[in-house]
């Protein structure tokens, strides 16, 4: 089963596609360009839709998705962390 | 889907132009006129009041784009024949004038000197034979290319841009390749992916008239800013269905422009393309408003690829909507015309999601009615540009 989508290998996040995803659990995840699957335990609960972070994240760090810039890190963000507006912010405006 | 060899049952306008509905519309010119023009659908059924707050002290650019809004909504093909109220002779003979040049039938009616019983009493006579005029055309086999579609997402997440935004991409690489007259834009919704758009022009003038229209829009932007836009773009339903930055949005939207289709050409707020291909359409990235925009373009069918589950219609562009959110299709399921969330399981691939889009949107060409048309949603918004005189 695919909990999370990762859509290149060089993403520094993933998407969860399921509902109800807790701290503690390991996801699989399936990395859409070079079609593989890899394995996260993840450290809080991450609701449908949001980003988990695959590896870990510095303060100032370029965030890659889709392996374009997405944003810079403010918080650090520990592999398997959840990944959105509180620690992360855009770069354009 | 072989789409290239497809047909579908349209009614072809005079100016040759084909439409997937009917309708019969009465147009008002400003706002003071939106109590007439209801009052004459209430009187004559089968004709179709597009209310709206605007047309009074409006000047320079954004009065002009006021008019080519209202002109080619009455121009639309999927509008048989149009009622324009105004308030004033002047400028609802000019939104009448401009209407007629399509060749369809328009009348146009105003109030002052008349006032709005007399007014509504005469309308509603031409009204009425609009309307029994409309319902005496038929629908005649017409081959794809003759059908232009538009696309343009709303309340995105994250899922947008894994499935319903590349499932529309898939679609409109195959409608390209089949010739079609396509269209995408939200100029700001492009930001962080906007070198991945003009990559994809397919001249230098047609690049450069691209970034002219993006740098454009930054500058708005950066004039009027207080913060960096949080919750606006991205809006609050963004951020609540996972999407952080505008760059993370903007990427997923431009999936909706496939891998194959190039940019063939720019056009201004509700501007007509002049020939088939991907056009790009500066505009709002406030799914009324562009949608709005597409149907004064001239377009026929309309992609609206969801996440959230945005709600929007159009009242004379058909909004067909897919969303890959498995929580949005299952509490919203009456608002959701095609669901793809079997990509996310990976139980689909894009070349069959984007053929079940193809189907629906054939279908719809053909009369079956949208979620949005079955729920009423009818958003008639037009984009204003600054503040009236």
């Amino acid at each position: 089963m695919i909990h999370f989508l990762v859509h290149d290998e060089n993403d520094s996040c993933g998407v969860v596609v399921v509902e109800g995803i807790k701290a503690g659990q390991t996801l699989t995840g399936w990395v859409m360009d070079q079609d593989r699957t890899i394995e996260i335990a993840v450290t809080q609960d991450i609701p449908i839709g949001h980003k988990l972070a695959t590896r870990d994240l510095a303060e100032g760090e370029t965030v890659i998705k889709y392996g374009v810039d997405i944003g810079r890190v403010v918080a650090p963000i520990p592999v398997g962390a959840h990944l959105h507006v509180h620690n992360v912010k855009t770069k354009r405006w | 889907m072989d789409i290239r060899n497809a047909s579908f049952r349209g009614y072809v306008r005079e100016n040759g132009r084909v439409g997937v509905r009917n309708h019969v519309i009465v147009l008002p010119v400003d706002d003071l006129s939106n109590a007439a023009s209801e009052a004459v659908a209430n009187n004559i059924k089968g004709a179709l009041a597009i209310p709206h707050p605007y047309g009074r002290l409006q000047f320079g650019a954004d009065l002009d784009l006021h008019f080519r809004t209202l002109i080619g909504t009455g121009c639309n093909p999927n509008v048989a024949a149009v009622i324009v109220i105004g308030i004033e002779p002047g400028w609802t003979r000019r939104v009448v004038d401009g209407i007629a040049e399509s060749g369809k039938p328009v009348e146009g009616f105003w109030i002052e000197g008349n006032g709005d019983i007399q007014t509504i009493a005469n309308a509603s006579r031409a009204a009425y034979r609009f309307v029994k005029h409309a319902s005496t055309l038929h629908r005649v086999e017409r081959p794809i290319q003759d059908l232009w579609v538009s696309t343009k997402c709303g309340e995105s997440d994250t899922t947008s841009g894994c499935g319903s935004n590349p499932t529309v991409g898939n679609a409109f690489d195959k409608l390209y390749a089949a010739g079609c007259t396509l269209v995408f834009g939200e100029t700001t919704e492009l930001t962080g992916g906007e070198h991945l758009v003009a990559a994809r022009c397919r001249t230098p003038e047609v690049r450069d008239r691209f970034q002219f229209m993006f740098d454009r829009y930054q500058a708005l932007v950066d004039r009027h800013k207080t913060n960096d836009l949080s919750e606006s773009q991205p809006t609050k339903g963004n951020i609540a269905g996972g999407l952080t930055t505008i760059e993370e949005k903007a990427l997923g939207n431009i999936q909706k422009i496939g891998r194959h289709c190039m940019v063939d050409g720019v056009l201004d707020k509700a501007e007509v393309p002049t020939g088939p291909g991907l056009w790009f359409m500066d505009s709002s990235s406030a799914a009324a408003e562009m949608v709005t925009l597409c149907a004064a373009s001239g377009y026929a069918v309309h992609f609206f690829p969801t996440g959230q589950g945005n709600v929007i219609g159009n009242p004379v562009l058909p909004v067909i909507k897919l969303c890959a959110n498995p929580r949005t299709v299952r509490t919203m399921p009456e608002h959701i015309d095609l669901d793809c969330s079997g990509l996310l399981r990976r139980e689909q691939n894009l070349d069959q999601t984007g053929d079940a889009l193809l189907d629906v949107m054939l279908r719809t060409a053909d009369g079956e009615l949208t979620a949005a048309e079955l729920l009423g949603h009818r958003e008639f918004v037009l984009t204003r540009l600054y503040e009236s005189a």
